[in-house]
């Protein structure tokens, strides 16, 4: 019973989840079942925040300085889904008030992930967000694109939990254990079968952060779903994933770090660099935009490969900037509207500065700080990532991360050049909604101004990385 | 010292400007002018207050004056600004030819005049930001940072080729840049620093040196830029608004020139000295080769464009010579080469504003109509290939002496490249200028508007006094320059 208290924030959103379930059935007011969704989430947020550091559930479900973080940023990416899927649920014809329960059911499930300390929990965390996320991702029913994406999603995302849960049974069968600290212990350096079952593993992570050779289903789910949900594909699940496998790299492979550490290597260098060369022929700025989002999860990666306190912090500062960034930018695409129709294609972009001039002076910049052009935001995740590299001497993994950054600034610029260079269209009337505007602005402006003030950043990055290390 | 944080608010100043800059509505023809008027203001008092660093500055002093230290990002990457007898000339340079630019773009800029003079603001900051940092991160920031606003400025009020040229300017800078930000960051974890001031007395071993020094080097190489990797600086500048180009020629190819003397040879001396003869392989061919394709040019900008590249190679001759007339005649060929330069592609601008034309074969006997015009236009053709009495002399003239102490055949060819540019310049004159005038549309040509001779006075006057009177410039740059010069022969030795 004591140990229920440690899941106090899960528990409440669940209860919450269920309890809006029920009475959406008879109140057909989808915007107040959106709103009370999000006040449960900021109550969730003060509930994380105030959690005592423990462990529950014999030792398989852990609350640390790391999970708070990890939460914090999951919570703030779903809020920020749900307010872009109230600005645009009426037009983009997902008006079913299913929707925020099921980001809710999924945020339980990512919340659980970053709390796991034991294989099964993990599962069940992972699952339970992958369910939630292959209905989201279904959502428009009318929409071919959709359903295409939910059944593309879903068979593909079944096969990963598969070798995920076959790699479980190695790890299970070689070590004994299924607690991450356990297996540490017993672990066996020798065993040919753990390797086997940590290579299953990471096949199956790799697919949720969507890192190549695992990153086929993105570009086509981020197309298909409607913008929000590809949105919230973007921002919280990979979060998660990437706390996930760090805890699980991290806490019961420590020791064996030689084995994993090419394979991350790998697959870090494969996203960078097939990322910043498919990207470059993308005409759809959601299809761009899951691109983008590989490369960046090619260089997140990069510290979970260092091993040392330095890759994993600034994997947490890559990942908080990546989280503002994208958010950013998922409300600008949203806000592309005219006429009840929206667009997604870069060539509609085409001299934007001329009607919405302030709006694109911030996306520009947004653009350039995707690129890691400095002043901004960009420049610093990507600076205390090769910090990180050169320090633990992989000076391969740094060379390479540069060369795909200057290649992807190309794909980058190709919007700015389409937003300012060519010749304008007619004007967006989505920029006028209020609460895409309350997403847009603050998060555009902070990824401007993060150079002023860089510690905060810093500070709490290094406070979530002490319970791990 | 000073209290007041001086670098900071010339830094800060054209910032404070974007944001009255975006308070301004630009809705008609007023409104606009409105702007021009106040980007004006801003920069032109940002001038006036780096005029004032001249008057505190200690010249007896050769360390850093008006120096600011504040953490900033963690412990060993700080804000620190700070400038000497290298880099104050090139502040205020910078903060001369700003207004000028803005001025130069009162009729030229017709829409999107807002966006405009934002990226031209943003890009003051970031070259006055590049001189006063005295942080490797800081720096790098500006250095980089100013690829932005400059992406904007050709890209969108750029001739027709605008797009390609934009691109290959931004990619080839960034990609050169990029190891360098390694190198930065390996210096940072190697010595837990990246202070100027540290780095500057710190001994790195000679393989770090080496590989360090490279990494650098394609940084600037690129930006300065060197032979055979010049070949975006013709279309950049040809593509550019006449202010691009000046601002181009005139501030931001002498980010990567100060670079070359504060961190290449002040970090890394040993690996100077090896690759020394390498960069003046390199200037030579440089100044040479640049100078004959820009005498076969039909496009005026490429033509200087090309001789910018020439020019770039007596700096790079003189700093590698590691004496102090070599660094001081490359400081000086710099400032000078940012006047003049600058003019000339002014000059470019007055008649393209009329003309619509950069074709050399479109022109001639200009004489008649443009008196004063061809007055100014001469003042700066003869700078340019460095006629005594002029700015462009007294830097050439020391780069030659000292590049002779060190080596007598880098000295020769680099001399040949003296008569091709006196080749290359007169001609063009002689087509644009002289001759009788025969094409029917140049009979509409007018001479100078008062606005056009407001910004060619004080660069003239600059040109001349200079050339005939140097000794205030090098008396700013010659305590520090000698100081550069001992702390690298103390630390060959």
């Amino acid at each position: 019973m004591q140990s229920l208290v440690y899941i106090l924030p899960e528990i409440f959103l669940f209860i919450v989840a269920t309890v809006l379930l029920v009475t959406g059935l008879f109140v057909k007011n989808i915007r107040l079942i959106n709103s009370l969704a999000i006040f449960s989430l900021f109550v969730a947020f003060v509930l994380i925040l105030n959690q005592p550091f423990q462990s529950a559930f014999l030792n398989s479900f852990v609350v640390d300085e790391f999970s708070l973080v990890l939460k914090v940023m999951i919570i703030v990416g779903s809020i920020a889904s749900l307010i872009m899927f109230v600005s645009s649920k009426d037009d983009l014809n997902i008006n079913v008030y299913e929707f925020p329960i099921l980001i809710i059911f999924s945020t339980i499930g990512m919340m659980v992930m970053v709390s796991a300390n034991d294989l099964l929990a993990m599962f069940i965390g992972l699952e339970l967000q992958s369910l939630s996320l292959y209905v989201l991702a279904a959502l428009n029913r009318n929409s071919l694109l959709s359903s295409e994406a939910g059944i593309k999603y879903f068979i593909l995302g079944a096969l990963s939990s598969g070798l995920l849960l076959f790699g479980i049974s190695y790890i299970y069968g070689f070590s004994g254990n299924t607690n991450f600290n356990l297996i540490a212990v017993n672990i066996n350096p020798e065993s040919l079968g753990l390797i086997i079952g940590i290579v299953f593993v990471l096949a199956g992570l790799a697919f949720k952060v969507s890192a190549v050779p695992f990153h086929m289903w993105t570009p086509d789910v981020y197309q298909g779903a409607p913008t929000p949900i590809t949105g919230f594909f973007a921002l919280a699940p990979k979060i998660a994933a990437m706390g996930l496998l760090v805890r699980f790299l991290f806490n019961s492979f420590g020791e064996i770090y030689i084995d994993w550490q090419q394979i991350i290597f790998f697959i870090s260098i494969a996203s960078m660099m097939l990322a910043a060369f498919a990207a470059i022929a993308q005409t759809n700025l959601k299809r761009l935009m899951a691109y983008s989002s590989i490369g960046h999860i090619g260089y997140a990666l990069i510290g979970v490969a260092c091993f040392t306190d330095e890759g994993l912090r600034s994997l947490l500062i890559y990942l908080m900037i990546y989280l503002i960034m994208n958010i950013a930018v998922f409300a600008f695409l949203l806000s592309l509207k005219r006429n009840d129709g929206y667009f997604e294609n870069t060539s509609d972009l085409s001299g934007m500065h001329k009607n919405h001039p302030l709006r694109t002076m911030l996306i520009a910049l947004i653009m350039f700080s995707l690129a890691g052009i400095p002043p901004l935001a960009g420049f610093f995740g990507k600076f205390y990532i090769f910090v990180a590299a050169i320090e633990s001497e992989m000076l391969f993994l740094a060379i390479i991360g540069v060369i795909a950054s200057v290649i992807s600034a190309f794909y980058y610029l190709r919007i700015v050049k389409i937003m300012y260079f060519d010749e304008p269209k007619e004007e967006f009337d989505g920029s006028s909604i209020k609460s895409l505007n309350l997403l847009y602005y603050p998060s555009s402006v902070l990824i401007i101004i993060f150079f002023i003030y860089p510690s905060p950043v810093i500070n709490i990055s290094e406070y979530a990385i002490q319970s791990i290390i | 010292m000073s209290e007041i944080p001086i670098l900071s608010i010339l830094i800060f100043i054209p910032v404070v400007g974007i944001f009255f800059m975006l308070l301004i509505k630009n809705n008609d023809e007023q409104s606009s002018q409105n702007l021009k008027h106040t980007a004006l203001w801003i920069t032109f008092l940002n001038f006036i207050i780096s005029l004032s660093l001249l008057f505190s500055f200690d010249l007896n002093n050769p360390d850093f004056q008006f120096v600011e230290k504040y953490s900033w990002i963690e412990s060993g990457i700080s804000y620190h600004l700070g400038i000497d007898g290298v880099s104050i000339l090139f502040v205020i340079l910078t903060t001369m030819l700003v207004p000028i630019c803005i001025l130069a773009s009162y009729e030229s800029i017709i829409f999107s005049v807002k966006e405009y003079l934002i990226s031209f603001l943003a890009l003051e900051t970031f070259m006055i930001g590049v001189f006063c940092s005295l942080d490797l991160v800081l720096f790098y920031l500006f250095f980089e940072g100013g690829l932005i606003p400059m992406f904007l400025i050709i890209g969108i009020w750029g001739g027709e080729r605008r797009v390609y040229s934009t691109f290959k300017f931004f990619l080839y800078t960034l990609a050169g840049s990029v190891f360098m930000l390694l190198a930065i960051i390996y210096i940072f974890i190697s010595t837990g620093t990246t202070d100027v001031e540290t780095l500057l007395v710190y001994n790195f071993t000679s393989n770090e040196q080496l590989i360090l020094w490279i990494a650098f080097f394609t940084s600037f190489m690129v930006k300065i830029p060197m032979w055979p990797f010049h070949t975006w600086l013709p279309d950049a500048h040809v593509e550019a608004p006449t202010a691009g180009s000046v601002i181009l020629a005139g501030v931001l190819l002498k980010m990567a020139g100060y670079g070359f003397i504060r961190f290449s040879i002040g970090f890394f001396p040993d690996a100077s000295e090896f690759f020394a003869p390498f960069i003046f392989s390199l200037s030579v061919i440089a100044i040479i080769v640049t100078s004959l394709i820009a005498l076969v040019q039909e496009d005026m900008k490429k033509l200087i464009a090309y001789s910018s590249v020439a020019h770039m190679g007596f700096v790079t001759l003189g700093i590698f010579t590691f004496t102090v007339q070599g660094i001081e005649g490359g400081i000086i060929q710099m400032i000078s080469h940012g006047i003049v330069s600058a003019a000339l592609f002014l000059c470019v601008g007055v008649v393209y504003d009329r003309l619509h034309t950069r074709e050399i074969s479109r022109y001639g006997g200009l004489v008649s109509k443009m008196p004063f015009y061809s007055f100014s236009f001469m003042i700066f053709m003869l700078a340019s290939l460095g006629l005594p009495g002029t700015s462009g002399f007294v830097g050439e003239f020391l780069v030659l002496l000292s590049i002779f102490t060190v080596n007598t055949y880098f000295a020769i060819f680099a001399t040949t490249g003296v008569v091709l540019a006196a080749t290359y310049s007169l001609w063009l004159y002689r087509r644009i200028i002289f001759g009788a005038l025969i094409k029917d549309d140049l009979s509409e040509m007018f001479d100078l508007t008062r606005r056009e001779i407001i910004i060619f006075v004080p660069l003239i006057i600059l040109t001349i006094f200079i050339g005939l009177y140097p000794k205030p410039v090098i008396n700013i740059i010659e305590p520090s320059t000698e100081k550069i010069v001992n702390q690298i022969k103390m630390k060959l030795d």
